[in-house]
């Protein structure tokens, strides 16, 4: 049997005994695909007005119907996601590096350091995400920027604790020691033998994260702190069915949008938790 | 160690915990570039030096900042947390007057999600893998993926426009006026008051926003009962128990629940948080008078006091649950008592 093909036999044992992560996979595709062929996918100018034609309950010529400026809702859903998932994304990937670059120091140095850390982190957990994401991104100004800079002082902490818990977990194993032992810088044996065995559980932490992240944006783009009116957002879209309960369509794709992304992504981050730890593994089962 | 001194050591560890706090909201809201001035001056009047002078001095912000910080740390000592510079009345006055519909909308969300969570999560777990199972953890995926908002919203048209299930947004019917105020709460007071017409109105109002708020940490503590209670059924001493003959109900709650609780206790604490926040966007939408309206408010007129005041507000109480917490620990662990 040639090696590829067993490869391909444990992706598809993978995938028969966890569907549900396949189908997040499949949806999160989808809506990156989705993001980037906007410009072809949408039939209308997602910020062409039509004011003749505002309010329009769905229909054939607009499926999603009109909102409150006659623009077509469904190109504006199609274009959403170009905002939100990298926004996502980004505040993941900066909180990532981030707290993992403190907590492997903190992890590492110990003492003092850690101590420092550990208290400043703490700090920083007492604060409710929104409310200090809000006082950031309304003192620095509303925008996508501002928001996803916001979020990220707030989120960093958490990856910090969690890496620093792993650094000191790992630092204890036979092969640090061994590496110490023919000479390795601190610095090299932290980032070439401690940092990558720690990675595996940071990284499910992190695309578990990236729904929230998701939700937490919307909640500020809701509230008016993220990015411009006119724009495509759909946190943004959602407010707007505020001052139209009547017109349900207004708020119901939008956030439909915000849903489906964000169950797809909590199908793959609970899949890869399972595929990472042997033991839920078996519970699944 | 006893209950005690457990306490005693809890409760000296939070002071540097609470000077941090208060150090981080300060720090937070001076070394951001925005100008509250401009934001609450007029236009003419923050084109002109000398109004703009004097608003400083008033505010002393012409202070240099770690003697603003020392004297926002003394004044926070007696209780004084400053003064909106939006509706120049004390910070602390306004957050006692909102705070009390926070905590009522707050409690009301973590009992739903509680009862919920529990109840499913162990519902799943003991028919695992069956169709109800399925059903549950499907459902407890919406609750964490749902945006609070946008149920919100659902919410209300559904169930008060379509359907007129529920009351509007609002605390109470706008023909009922507020019990006396003795906790705020208005369900309590009205209890006190022997008022049922308000206090039926009161829960009423209560139940689409504490389940909406709810929703996200009833699907988070279902996913952790679920897995800790499947941990739990694994073990040696419930076939232990059942081969004492207990009844199957009795093994699942008295021998499984109860030793599967630790986790879901540990996300109680941390939920609390996460409810008050989920409350800054419920309380937009329902028109629901609490602090998280208040610092929303407060953050589009960059009235720092108030967001200070409501960070910090809102740090303590986490700190506080999470004491609670440590406490519930203890009773629930006897193997903490002797450590």
């Amino acid at each position: 049997m040639k090696p590829g093909n067993s490869r391909w036999r444990i992706i598809r044992r993978r995938a028969r005994q966890n569907p549900l992560m396949v189908v997040g996979l499949l949806v999160c595709l989808a809506w990156v695909l989705i993001s980037l062929g906007a410009d072809h996918l949408a039939p209308a100018d997602p910020l062409r007005q039509s004011v003749m034609e505002r309010l329009q309950a769905p229909s054939a010529k607009y499926p999603f119907g009109t909102d409150q400026l006659g623009r077509d809702v469904l190109s504006r859903v199609l274009y959403g996601g170009r905002t939100s998932l990298p926004a996502g994304l980004l505040v993941i990937v900066s909180a990532t590096f981030v707290g993992t670059l403190f907590g492997a120091l903190a992890g590492y140095v110990g003492g003092l350091w850690d101590e420092l850390l550990m208290r400043f982190t703490e700090i920083f957990m007492a604060f409710p995400i929104i409310i200090l994401a809000m006082a950031i991104a309304a003192a620095l100004g509303p925008s996508v920027n501002n928001a996803v800079i916001a979020m990220s002082i707030v989120w960093w902490p958490n990856y910090a604790r969690v890496v620093r818990s792993l650094v000191i977990s790992v630092k204890s194993n036979e092969y640090v020691t061994s590496a110490r032992a023919i000479g390795a810088s601190p610095a090299r044996i932290l980032f070439v033998t401690v940092l990558p065995n720690c990675l595996a559980p940071a990284l499910v932490m992190a695309t578990l994260d990236i729904g929230n992240a998701i939700l937490i944006f919307a909640g500020l783009s809701f509230l008016g702190l993220g990015p411009e009116p006119s724009s495509p957002e759909w946190g943004r879209m959602v407010s707007d069915g505020i001052d139209h309960y009547d017109q349900w369509w207004l708020s119901t794709f939008p956030g439909i949008a915000i849903f489906t992304v964000v169950m797809a992504l909590n199908f793959v981050g609970d899949g890869l938790r399972d595929l990472a730890d042997p033991r839920t593994r078996k519970a699944v089962r | 160690m006893s209950l005690h001194q457990f306490l005693a050591r809890r409760l000296v560890l939070m002071i540097p915990l609470l000077i941090g706090i208060s150090l981080v909201a300060f720090i937070i809201s001076n070394a951001i570039p925005a100008d509250p001035t401009a934001a609450n001056l007029g236009e003419r009047a923050a084109a002109d030096p000398k109004i703009v002078a004097a608003f400083r001095e008033k505010w002393g912000l012409d202070e240099p900042l770690h003697v603003q910080y020392l004297t926002y740390l003394s004044n926070l000592l007696k209780g004084d947390m400053g003064t909106s510079i939006r509706s120049r009345r004390p910070v602390s006055e306004e957050l006692g007057r909102f705070l009390p519909a926070t905590i009522e909308l707050a409690t009301f969300g973590i009992l739903v999600s509680l009862v919920a969570g529990v109840i499913f999560g162990v519902i799943s777990a003991v028919w695992r893998n069956r169709p109800i199972d399925f059903i549950v953890r499907i459902l407890s995926l919406i609750g964490v993926s749902a945006p609070v908002f946008w149920l919100a919203l659902i919410g209300l048209i559904l169930l008060y426009l379509r359907w007129d299930l529920v009351p509007g947004p609002g605390r109470l019917d706008p023909k009922l006026r507020p019990p006396p105020g003795v906790t705020g709460l208005y369900t309590v007071d009205s209890l006190l008051a022997g008022d049922w017409r308000t206090l039926r109105n009161a829960l009423e109002h209560l139940i689409l926003p504490s389940l909406v708020l709810g929703a996200y940490s009833a699907g988070l503590i279902t996913r952790i009962t679920r897995s800790s209670m499947l941990e739990v059924l694994s073990m040696e001493y419930m076939t232990t128990a059942r081969s004492k003959g207990l009844r199957e109900w009795t093994v699942i709650t008295r021998h499984g629940l109860r030793n599967a609780l630790m986790p879901v206790v540990t996300i109680i604490g941390l939920s609390y948080g996460n409810l008050l926040s989920g409350a800054v966007l419920t309380e937009t939408i329902f028109a629901w008078e609490g602090i998280g309206r208040y610092a929303y408010n407060a953050a589009r007129t960059l009235d720092f006091p108030v967001l200070m005041g409501v960070s910090m507000l809102i740090a303590i109480i986490f700190v506080l649950m999470n004491l609670i917490v440590d406490i519930l620990y203890y009773w629930l662990d006897p193997r903490l008592r002797q450590a």
